[in-house]
């Protein structure tokens, strides 16, 4: 027993994607505190300032590689706010399409690439599964990632079609999108989401789609895992070892989520320990106490981005939102949470604060939800009719937010425009939320309350427990800080 | 503990992320539809190290950068994607490498002097891009060029231990097989100085325009242009398409196994050359001095373009003029027998 903690700075934390550095006080073998440092400050806020309007849709992707099509629809949005343009339903379908597909690629890419690799670490040499493990989720050469690689690539080719390219395009514009679909390319479309149907439902889930997103409870994902053997899946691989580690049980959050809504297919709202409740943009502030930035707690719309690299009680360059005053969580979970899905449901009634277990089964069963979606946007498009409404002319002045959900959660642009330019631009981010710092009332942020009570063992330089549950959240430190 | 050592034979490649937005690694991931790591491999390109590829972190990825530094690991290449923060005030305090307690500045300092190639991996690590926008807030540079100017984070006369200057796959993102085939090229031994244009792109893909290939060629030709977003038309005129002057293959080969920039509907942003991201005026509007575009296409002297663009104006076919204003084929190509000689 040691009565003194001890301190230890882990980074660099690789498949996260950007920069993150956590620094752990351990006693006892458990994380007692946990401060979350974003090392890396780029100044898009301060970039956008006297920037002619559109030039956000330029810029505001070039934030983050991985959510660039969240960053350029946050921006659109933001515009649309002003310019109030007819969207023609065509517009909204390709848009959806657009933005789905990246949620969904990366929430595979997050899956196979960033967090899975973890679970074939000789450190679990010992276990029954570590065989297994090694076969399907080595980072080096894994078949997961081998084969599902591929997949998400040949998936990507929705991004050419229908953006250009990714990441970074110009397509999604605030009156919807610049490419039309023409009949040929409604059926390539088709064809690109059934390939990824089919490699979802032959590797990942070993089970179609559909069966995974019925599944209505923790008693059906028990009697779905044992319905056939380990290796029948990848999801279901990790939900055995899930439970041998007992993911359940680790990374406990604040308890309260919340999602702006996605789609017309998720709901938006807050859930708080059981709480449903609205969710209300105007309630959102941001504290600097911690960060390397000047200022006080101000709302988005009014608020500012001043590095101070010297500030004493800063501990990094991320702000720390809050809604009402309070810590919450965005992702997957969140947004399954407030939508109501029963397995979300069931798995917060059994832990308030997620785990996680949750946060990987949660963006697992988004990704079966969302690709039948995609099936029935493409269905939906009608080659001939428009898909963008013409520029509105003349908004030079006023105030906007476009929200969207990016794949690990809620992300808000706050836009000011004073003569045609951008007078003020306030970026709030998914890990931005989730990565927060201690606030003014020194309460920690949500991945920091997380982390408290995490085994760090004797002898872990970089303790892999904590590494499960920093990579549960699919931190996009790039968004963080912007 | 440090990962074991590589052969002796693969080409050793350490891939470090600056003040990037990771759009490259996120671009050169779907390289070939096969992904990056699979691509590599088949030139004998090892990845030592890859923020999004490796299993080592914190301590273990620590490792393997000073294995790299020290010299105790061949480093054949230095890939380095987004660009060097030099700010606030020479520190380099607005990215530090997490763990390490230095400036990444400080480890990209010493680690290119210890690598055989240095390679920037897109615009921002080449020539500042992004980050170094407007006022330039955090004194973000290119490792070799500062905008368009020689002198960044690694110093004008910089040389790698191979004789070469920083190669600069410039691009936002670039073609994941603008990567792939550089870094197989420079392991194959065949990258000579004359192979890279004077802004140090490799010439394989620098020396065509965005333009070449273009599938609105048709209402280039016309002058038939678009006039709002979603047209078919000719970006040039009105919606500020860059294409005829940004060096890049993009219209040649295909993004995301089917598209392009222009293709998508959207201007070319001539994201491949320094100081792209601060343009004289909003990136979606023609630049224009008296109805005439500032920007011409390259090698072409103004008097010819301005010519030219009237006659072939005037000579528009009425299926061309209408299509340039809609989003689908309003007149299809007339159909008639052919007729025989």
């Amino acid at each position: 027993m040691t009565a003194t903690p001890t301190r230890l700075i882990v980074g660099p934390f690789n498949r996260v994607e950007g920069d993150l550095e956590v620094t752990l006080d351990i006693r006892d073998g458990a994380v007692t505190e946990a401060r979350v440092n974003a090392p890396l400050y780029r100044g898009f806020e301060q970039i956008l300032l006297g920037r002619p309007a559109a030039d956000s849709l330029v810029i505001a992707p070039r934030i983050c590689g991985i959510c660039s099509v969240s960053q350029s629809v946050a921006a659109a949005r933001a515009l649309a706010g002003l310019e109030r343009p007819d969207i023609p339903a065509n517009g909204t379908l390709a848009a959806n399409l657009i933005l789905a597909g990246e949620n969904a690629a990366d929430h595979l890419t997050h899956f196979m690439l960033f967090f899975a690799p973890d679970l074939a670490r000789e450190c679990y040499a010992a276990r029954p599964w570590f065989a297994a493990a090694r076969r399907r989720f080595a980072a080096s050469d894994g078949a997961c990632a081998g084969t599902l690689l591929p997949a998400r690539a040949r998936f990507l080719h929705l991004m050419g079609l229908l953006a250009g390219k990714w990441p970074h395009s110009l397509a999604l514009q605030p009156g919807g999108v610049t490419k039309a679909v023409d009949a040929g390319e409604k059926i390539r479309l088709l064809s690109i989401v059934a390939e990824f149907r089919e490699a979802l439902e032959t590797h990942l889930f070993a089970a179609p789609l559909e069966a995974i997103a019925a599944l209505e409870g923790t008693a059906a994902l028990e009697a779905w895992v044992e319905a056939a053997p380990p290796e029948q899946g990848d999801f279901r691989l990790f939900l055995h070892i899930a439970r041998d580690l007992g993911f359940a049980g680790l990374g406990h959050g604040p308890g309260r989520f919340v999602s702006s809504g996605s789609f017309g297919l998720f709901a938006p709202g807050v859930w708080s320990q059981g709480v449903p409740s609205d969710f209300d943009p105007a309630r959102i502030t941001e504290d600097h106490a911690h960060s390397w930035m000047e200022g006080g707690t101000l709302p988005p719309s009014a608020g500012q981005t001043r590095p101070a690299p010297d500030k004493p009680e800063g501990y990094t360059w991320c702000k720390a939102p809050r809604l009402d005053g309070q810590v919450a969580e965005v992702g997957a979970l969140a947004r399954q949470v407030v939508d109501g899905h029963p397995l979300a449901r069931a798995l917060i009634a059994a832990r308030p604060g997620g785990s996680v277990h949750d946060r990987v089964v949660a963006r697992l069963l988004e990704l079966a939800r969302l690709i039948p979606a995609m099936e029935r946007w493409v269905h939906a498009i009608r080659p001939g009719e428009p898909f963008c409404a013409p520029p509105a002319a003349g908004i030079a002045e006023g105030g906007s937010v476009g929200l969207v959900e990016a794949a690990r959660g809620t992300l808000g642009h706050w836009l000011t425009l004073q003569g045609g330019h951008i007078s003020n631009y306030q970026i709030v981010a998914p890990t931005t939320w989730n990565f927060s710092p201690r606030d003014a009332q020194g309460n920690p942020g949500a991945l920091e309350q997380a982390l408290a009570g995490t085994p760090a063992l004797p002898g872990e330089t970089t303790p892999v427990a904590v590494q499960h549950v920093v990579r549960s959240f699919d931190p996009c430190m790039v968004c963080t800080v912007h | 503990m440090a990962a074991s050592p590589p052969p002796s034979d693969t080409f050793n490649v350490l891939w470090l992320q600056a003040a990037s937005c990771g759009g490259c690694t996120m671009s050169a991931l779907a390289a070939d539809d096969t992904g990056l790591r699979r691509a590599l491999e088949r030139f004998g390109i090892r990845l030592l190290w890859h923020p999004s590829l490796s299993e080592e972190s914190g301590a273990e990825a620590l490792a393997v950068l000073e294995d790299c530094a020290a010299g105790r690991v061949r480093l054949d290449c230095l890939c380095v994607e987004g660009s060097v923060l030099l700010g606030p005030g020479g520190s380099g305090r607005f990215q530090m490498l997490s763990g390490s307690g230095k400036p990444m500045k400080d480890w990209i300092a010493r680690l290119a002097a210890r690598a055989r190639h240095v390679v920037a991996v897109g615009s921002c690590a080449a020539f500042g891009g992004m980050p170094a926008a407007g006022h330039n807030p955090t004194d973000a540079r290119g490792l070799h060029y500062s905008g368009w100017d020689l002198g960044g984070a690694l110093g004008k006369g910089f040389r790698s231990t191979s004789g070469l200057p920083v190669v600069n796959i410039a691009g936002c993102a670039p073609h994941p097989g603008w990567i792939v085939e550089t870094l197989a090229a420079l392991a194959l031994g065949g990258v000579s100085a004359e192979q890279l244009d004077a802004l140090g792109r490799p010439r394989a893909y620098a020396d065509h325009l965005a333009h070449h290939g273009c599938g609105r060629n048709e209402f280039y030709e016309f002058k038939a242009s678009a006039a709002r977003p979603s047209d078919r038309g000719c970006l040039m005129e009105n919606l500020g398409c860059r294409a005829t002057q940004a060096p890049g293959d993009c219209n040649i080969r295909r993004w995301n196994g089917y598209g392009s920039c222009t293709d998508g509907g959207y201007a070319c942003i001539n994201c491949t050359s320094p100081a792209f991201e601060t343009p004289s005026g909003p990136f979606q509007e023609t630049a224009k001095v008296a109805g005439i575009p500032v920007g011409l296409p390259v090698d072409m002297p103004k008097a010819w373009f301005v010519a030219l663009a009237a006659l072939s104006k005037s000579a528009t076919p009425q299926r061309v003029r209408a299509n340039a204003h809609a989003d689908h084929v309003i007149v299809p190509p007339a159909r008639r027998p052919q007729k025989l000689p």
